[in-house]
């Protein structure tokens, strides 16, 4: 396609319509990846080409403009390139407005952050544009705002939000945040309570790092907003983005430290690392005398700072240790016995078993006196380490408490951790005669929501799947592994029943079905994992039962963490029941929960919902399939 | 900037329980192999090859009972060992025999180890605790014949005798007794007479190790406190303090002066071996190895000034070998 400059006057209107047509049948790569390098070199300095460029791009029909437009903000290298191609085409035509504002935004959350910069940059480099840009970003923040967006749209399409809010604040003008300030602060604040309601770590993050991004905008002098989250690859691509290169951008500080600005002007704050003096470690070599030379001198001593005064030692006996932690003023001791509890514990299993509900009780309540390191984990231990010794009464103890008054949070949490914890411990067989002193190998299980949960139980249902499968093979090539009593079998029900037992009676300080929803999920976690580790307990079919009428009296709940660990319950009620009890005892049930999974496979917004039903469905298939391949 | 305290040269391990007792034997000619006798809590007293740093010869002679005392009479083959079974014993280790020759039954139930001194070509005298509440007995070995008894007088309330060094000014003179007792006092005694020349307080709390230089005649001594004393012997062979030196931690179980005399290794509670100038009590290193209560070290005794080694064994298994300060 080759064009001759001069005064001559070309219709163009023809090569818009092949144009067009070429994109709308999806042939935008072919043509626009010759097309566009082509056009970018000619338009760069030659003003004719680029009003050239404006007019074929104007003149393509509307019912493919959508087409075109999304072709070139997807194979255009940079937002000026896209400016000289496009020229003010958005404001001229309603249909590439639309697209470009509305849909490619608001609609679509599929493309690369690379497009969102061209696009957002295009909006941004022209005075006419620019109106759009703040039309933009409001709508973006009224999405981003709206609690039911928050709630019901997939993480991705946030993510997608959220980036497009980031470009857009770090093309905005001093004078531009001015004037919609006021808009700024109250989208943030009703953004920033729905993210942190919601119970994913990732909208979570994504609502503290957009809300610190706008507070450090339109807060240039004085205080800013500032959360605590882990940093990730994620969270520093969010980051970056809100930085961006034209020089008159002023660089916001994240750094909270730097307070003292100059009221008046703003100037741009340059961000300053804090380099605090290292503290280079003490040298001391006690007793030096120079002064004297005697033969002794050439036997230089050695450097002998680490030399410090002994700990005090830890108690050696249980109730010492209860003393200790209840009533001693002595950190130093107090420190001592946390660090060695749980050994002792493990150590002295007939002491610990007389004074074992005291003992939980301590370690329940018992609150970080002293800025030991790992205190959380070692309390942790220290309670699993109980409840593994003397199941029933602290289980008992552990299940009441988590249901009575005047609990924190963290603590109802703690409990369900603690009890996730000893089951696996208990349900793992222990060769007899040894007792193997989990120590520090023994990793803490963080029930976590997000994407782990549904990589884990897939990984779980395949190994699962795996060993139910029938081998013909003959011959043992594997030396059987030393087993012994699966201890969990005695107690899963102690453990198990009395947790479903109050979830739907709400206590003044607890609800559960209420506010505390993510307690409730967590506690739906919980369930599932017990359910997991019951597997060849005498109990699995009551719990299978009672876990499915407690599924399904909250399948439609609104969260949806509460929903993946409904969906986990059914998974692990699947595997851990015998196929024969399931389909004996349980058929209502199945059935019925089969077609609820049928509905969330199709109709749930959340992408691990969908996954963990499909899975499910999936095992209900095997089972089925089993039974009828299994001779009679 | 000081250099950080050397790590272990190696360890020996495979004791198999608590090691109370060490002693080297180096001093002899190629291929003479240097060894490192242990004595532990299981009974054990093995020998110990340290070329290898492989145990050559594991000797049971104490009934399973700890072995708390290991001493090597002129040569490697000659070995006397003391264990908690009330017995000492000797050991002919020529040509691989592993059995006792010879025990004498001491009758005495603690922990006092055994002093030994050379006092002629084959003549040995040794210092043990013996059957009576504050007696120190000595034979000579090996015809296991008593020289004398020491008897403190009546109501000194000395308590048990807690270490013994059995030493002599030079080869010809008098051999004298050096006891430190459980009430804290270091006495010296006149063996032909069988009398106290000199007592000295040294301590609160029962004195748990000495060791002493006889050609500067000055000594140190070590108990359960955060206190090393170190005392001196004057011409009129009374004993004064010299200087108290102040402990990090409390709790000190062995003390060893290295044979030339520049600097000693205490082995302490605290799991640290620290080494000293003699001279003037400089502390020079903290060695941090062990991980329970360091009970004993030794220096060897190697013709070479620059293989010289130090041992440290410790409750918790381990014998850490060090090299240090073996350039002066």
């Amino acid at each position: 396609v080759c064009f001759i400059p001069g005064g001559l006057d070309c219709s163009i209107s023809f090569v818009s319509h092949v144009l067009g047509k070429v994109c709308v049948h999806g042939r935008q790569k072919e043509i626009l990846s010759v097309l566009v390098p082509r056009l970018t070199d000619l338009t760069k300095s030659d003003c004719i080409w680029q009003r050239i460029c404006w007019r074929l791009v104007e003149c393509v029909p509307d019912r493919w403009m959508e087409a075109v437009v999304l072709g070139f903000v997807q194979r255009t290298s940079g937002a000026d390139v896209l400016s000289s191609l496009l020229g003010n085409l958005v404001v001229k035509n309603k249909k590439a407005r639309f697209v470009v504002t509305q849909k490619l935004l608001l609609l679509q959350y599929s493309h690369k952050t690379a497009v969102l910069q061209n696009l957002l940059g295009y909006l941004s480099l022209d005075g006419l544009r620019r109106a759009l840009l703040i039309q933009v970003l409001q709508e973006l923040l009224e999405t981003w705002s709206s609690s039911s967006a928050v709630k019901h749209s997939p993480p991705e399409q946030q993510q997608y939000i959220s980036k497009a809010i980031l470009i857009c604040l770090s093309h905005l003008k001093e004078s531009e945040i001015e004037t919609c300030r006021q808009e700024l602060l109250t989208s943030m604040m009703e953004g920033v309570k729905c993210h942190l309601d919601s119970n994913l770590p990732q909208i979570r993050r994504l609502g503290m790092i957009v809300a610190e991004s706008i507070s450090s905008k339109i807060n240039t002098d004085g205080p800013v907003l500032k959360f605590q989250y882990e940093e990730d690859d994620e969270t520093r691509e969010l980051k970056s983005l809100l930085v961006q290169t034209p020089p008159f951008c002023v660089v916001p500080s994240l750094a909270d430290d730097d307070r003292n600005e100059k009221a008046d002007a703003v100037p741009p704050v340059v961000l300053e690392s804090n380099k605090k003096p290292h503290t280079a470690a003490p040298v001391m070599s006690d007793e030096e005398s120079d002064a004297e030379l005697d033969s002794d001198d050439d036997l230089v001593p050695y450097d002998m700072s680490e030399d410090k005064e002994l700990k005090t030692k830890a108690p050696v006996y249980i109730r010492d240790c209860i003393e200790v932690l209840t009533g001693s003023e002595d950190v130093d001791k107090w420190e001592a016995t946390v660090k060695a509890l749980e050994s002792l514990i493990r150590k002295n299993p007939a002491a610990t078993r007389e004074v074992s509900v005291e003992l939980a009780k301590i370690l329940l309540h018992l609150e970080e006196k002293t800025c030991t390191e790992g205190f959380v984990e070692l309390r942790q231990r220290a309670q699993v380490a109980v409840l593994t010794t003397d199941p029933i009464p602290v289980a008992k103890y552990l299940t009441s408490q988590f249901y009575s008054l005047n609990y924190s949070l963290r603590q109802r949490m703690d409990i369900l951790d603690v009890l996730v914890l000893a089951a696996q411990e208990l349900s793992c067989p222990r060769p007899p005669g040894k007792t193997k002193h989990s120590g520090a190998q023994k990793p803490c299980i963080q029930l976590s929501p997000g994407s782990d949960s549904s990589k884990d139980w897939r990984r779980i249902v395949d190994e699962r799947i795996k060993s139910k499968t029938r081998r013909f093979a003959t011959g043992q090539s594997q030396v059987e592994l030393a087993s012994g009593p699966n201890e969990f079998s005695s107690v899963a029900g102690h453990f198990f029943f009395p947790l479903i037992q109050h979830f739907d009676r709400p206590l003044t300080t607890f609800d559960l079905l209420g506010e505390d929803h993510f307690v409730l999920g967590r506690l739906v976690h919980t369930l599932a994992v017990l359910m997991y580790l019951a597997v060849n307990t005498v109990a699995v079919t009551a719990m299978g039962k009672a876990l499915l009428e407690f599924v399904w009296a909250l399948r439609f709940h609104t969260d949806s963490y509460v929903r993946q660990g409904l969906l986990s319950c059914i998974s692990s009620v699947l595997l851990s029941v015998p196929t024969e009890r399931l389909l004996e005892d349980m058929t209502e049930e199945l059935l019925e929960t089969q077609s609820w999974l049928g509905d969330v496979v199709e109709k749930d917004p959340d992408g691990d919902c969908r996954r963990l039903a499909l899975q499910n469905l999936l095992l209900m298939e095997n089972l089925k399939k089993k039974l009828t391949t299994v001779p009679s | 900037m000081a250099l950080p305290p050397p790590d272990p040269q190696f360890v020996l391990r495979g004791t198999g329980a608590a090691v109370h007792t060490l002693h080297f034997s180096c001093g002899g000619q190629e291929p003479d192999v240097p060894v490192l006798f242990s004595g532990s809590e299981n009974g054990f007293i093995h020998v110990w090859n340290l070329k290898t740093h492989r145990v050559d010869t594991t000797l049971d002679g104490h009934g399973r009972r700890s072995v708390y005392c290991v001493e090597t009479m002129g040569g490697k083959n000659k070995l006397l060992s003391q264990g908690r079974d009330q017995r000492i014993c000797l050991w002919d280790l020529a040509e691989g025999r592993t059995s006792a020759t010879n025990s004498v039954f001491t009758e005495n139930v603690g922990f006092c180890r055994c002093s030994l001194l050379k006092v002629a070509q084959g003549r040995w005298l040794m210092a043990m605790a013996a059957k009576g509440p504050e007696e120190v007995q000595v034979l000579e070995l090996p015809s296991k014949t008593s020289v004398c008894t020491l008897k403190p007088e009546v109501g000194a309330k000395l308590g048990m005798p807690m270490c013994l060094k059995l030493w002599q000014h030079d080869g010809d003179s008098q051999p004298l007794l050096l006891a430190g007792y459980e009430d804290g006092s270091v006495v010296l005694w006149n063996l032909s007479m069988g009398k106290v020349l000199s007592q000295l307080v040294c301590h609160q709390e029962p004195v748990m190790s000495l060791d002493f230089d006889s050609e500067k005649a000055k000594g140190i001594s070590g108990s359960s406190e955060k206190v090393l004393s170190i005392w001196s012997l004057n011409e009129q062979q009374n004993l004064q303090v010299y200087k108290t030196h102040k402990l990090v931690n409390a709790g000190i179980s062995d003390i060893a002066i290295r044979p030339d005399k520049k600097i000693l290794a205490t082995a302490g509670w605290d799991h640290r071996v620290r080494i000293f100038g003699w001279k003037k009590l400089k502390a020079l290193a903290v060695l941090d190895y062990h991980t329970a209560t360091v009970h004993c070290v030794s220096f060897s005794d190697h013709k070479h000034p620059c293989e010289r080694l130090l041992a440290a064994g410790s409750k918790d298994h381990r014998i850490s070998i060090w090299s240090i300060y073996t350039q002066t």
